[in-house]
């Protein structure tokens, strides 16, 4: 066990990983990340081809090219730079290559603002990209590990990036058992890849498809996403007998089994729910938690099973599709459709706004009078804010 | 034949895609008019007008119609003439 900065977490589990090449440009607040994976290249603590870029675009275009050719590749972004990888990232998934990227999240301009929400991971949904969420840095460092065996199993062939809260994971020194190098390769096989660019065998990837064919490739993506569910499930146990540390398949629950209101959220605002679950559960109220760990493919099952049996689910967004709601209460509420409790929209903590424990409170108690009046007064609304300056 | 994972292929396989079928006028060289400059192949965006003993003629499975060729013939010798489908 470790003292160290999330960041630097991270940086460890990508060099257990051995990638071959790295590309990545520093933002705030993922400059850590990459600035200490190029130190440990720079000292030769890690054997790799580290790329410098002139942007977040560049940097996936190089790994979505050295991915092509075989090698494992990491890189990082969050925000403004995540936002720019877009096209890129669709380019990553349709090419079926096994990127693994940590996107660590922050808001969106403008406003020009630099701190969390997860706005900047929740837009690039749709890029067929497979979503996984930390809830503290153990999380995040591990999941590196995990993401690359997800991502290059040939059942699944897909691209996988791990949201990491922006400042409140990545800048937080908290302990952090890292894995021996011994142990990584024993559970992380080199990558073979079924197809790569080599001189000797040339290939083409990425040529021009008809109508004839194009949506047949579409679908051949989301078989794939159907099928990385069950081995995301099946990496996190083989993990968990390898190393100890388990943070549950697609999802994770907390006193959740005779919960009447269920409280779902992903990322870093998981712990602050527990904690705030421990006292309202001193105080005799039922209530538990659905911890969302991965978001596309979206675990319809799971939270179904988990959520059936509660009176109500306050879904927590930290982003909104603006004009509409957030995105997690759409997702949930289209699992719920017609069965399953009452479900409750909120969406907070945008652009770094702390979400406290009487945040967690006062939630709970709306979803608790939705109970005693059988109906939902206001499917999503905005917590916490200042209407003096509105 | 199967689908490959990612649509990676062996190269070339650009000329399964006959763009011929894109095609709503069809270019007609009259070999009478035709005085050999080459201007049509020169011009040509496909690459699909060649010579053939001081003449040209076109390769129909990839030329897609888009008449450059009929416009740069100097000697007007080249009609686009509606496709019958
Ligand atoms: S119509 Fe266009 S594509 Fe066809 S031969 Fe003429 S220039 Fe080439
Ligand atoms: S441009 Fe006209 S004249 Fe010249 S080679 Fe082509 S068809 Fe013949």
């Amino acid at each position: 066990m470790k003292i160290m900065e999330g960041s630097h977490a991270v940086a460890e589990a990508v060099k257990a990983c051995r990638p071959h090449v790295i590309s990545a440009y520093p933002i705030t607040p993922q400059t850590h990340i990459v600035e200490e994976i190029s130190r440990m290249v720079a000292d030769g603590e890690l054997a790799c081809e580290y790329i410098r870029v002139e942007s977040e675009h560049s940097a996936m275009s190089v790994c979505v090219g050295a991915s092509a050719t075989g090698a494992r590749t990491y890189t990082a972004t969050t925000s403004q730079g995540m936002a720019l990888m877009h096209e890129v990232l669709f380019n990553a998934a349709g090419l079926r290559l096994p990127i693994v990227m940590t996107a660590v999240n922050r808001a969106l301009s403008a406003p020009i603002n630099i701190w969390d929400d997860q706005q900047d991971a929740i837009s690039q949904r749709d890029t067929g990209w497979i979503q996984l969420h930390a809830e503290d840095s153990q999380e995040a460092s591990d999941m590196i590990i995990q993401a690359y065996r997800i991502a290059e199993d040939h059942d699944v062939l897909l691209p996988v990036m791990i949201g990491m809260d922006g400042f409140i994971l990545t800048h937080v020194y908290e302990p952090v058992e890292l894995c021996p190098q011994e142990k990584v390769d024993e559970f992380l096989p080199l990558y073979e890849p079924t197809q790569y660019l080599t001189p000797k065998n040339p290939l083409t990837f990425g040529p021009i498809v008809d109508p004839s064919m194009y949506m047949e490739f579409r679908y051949m993506i989301h078989e794939a996403m159907g099928r990385a569910k069950k081995k995301i499930m099946n990496v996190a146990s083989e993990f968990r007998d390898k190393f100890g540390r388990y943070y549950g398949g697609l999802i994770d629950t907390y006193e959740a089994e005779d919960a009447e209101v269920l409280i779902l959220a992903m990322g870093s605002v998981i712990g602050t729910i527990k904690d705030a679950i421990d006292e309202l559960r001193a105080d005799g109220k039922k209530v538990g938690l659905v911890k969302v760990r991965c978001y596309r493919p979206f675990p319809a099952e799971a939270i179904l099973e988990a959520a059936k049996d509660a009176k109500a689910i306050a879904v927590l967004d930290k982003n909104i599709s603006l004009g509409h709601e957030g995105a997690l209460y759409t997702d949930v509420k289209s699992v719920l459709y017609n069965k399953g409790p009452l479900a409750l929209g909120f969406i907070l903590g945008l652009g770094g706004r702390d979400i406290t424990k009487s945040t967690i409170e006062n939630i709970v108690a709306k979803a608790q009078k939705a109970i005693e009046s059988g109906r939902v007064e206001e499917e999503s609304e905005f917590v916490d804010l200042d209407q003096e300056v509105l | 034949m199967k689908l490959s994972i990612g649509a990676v292929t062996e190269p070339g396989s650009t000329r399964i895609n006959k763009t011929g079928s894109w095609r709503t006028f069809k270019p007609i060289i009259d070999v009478e008019a035709c005085v050999g400059c080459g201007m049509c192949s020169m011009f040509c965006p496909e690459g699909v007008v060649y010579e053939v003993e001081d003449k040209y003629t076109i390769d129909y499975d990839y030329c897609k119609g888009c008449g450059v060729c009929a416009h740069e013939c100097p000697s007007g010798a080249i009609e686009m003439v509606i496709e019958e489908k």
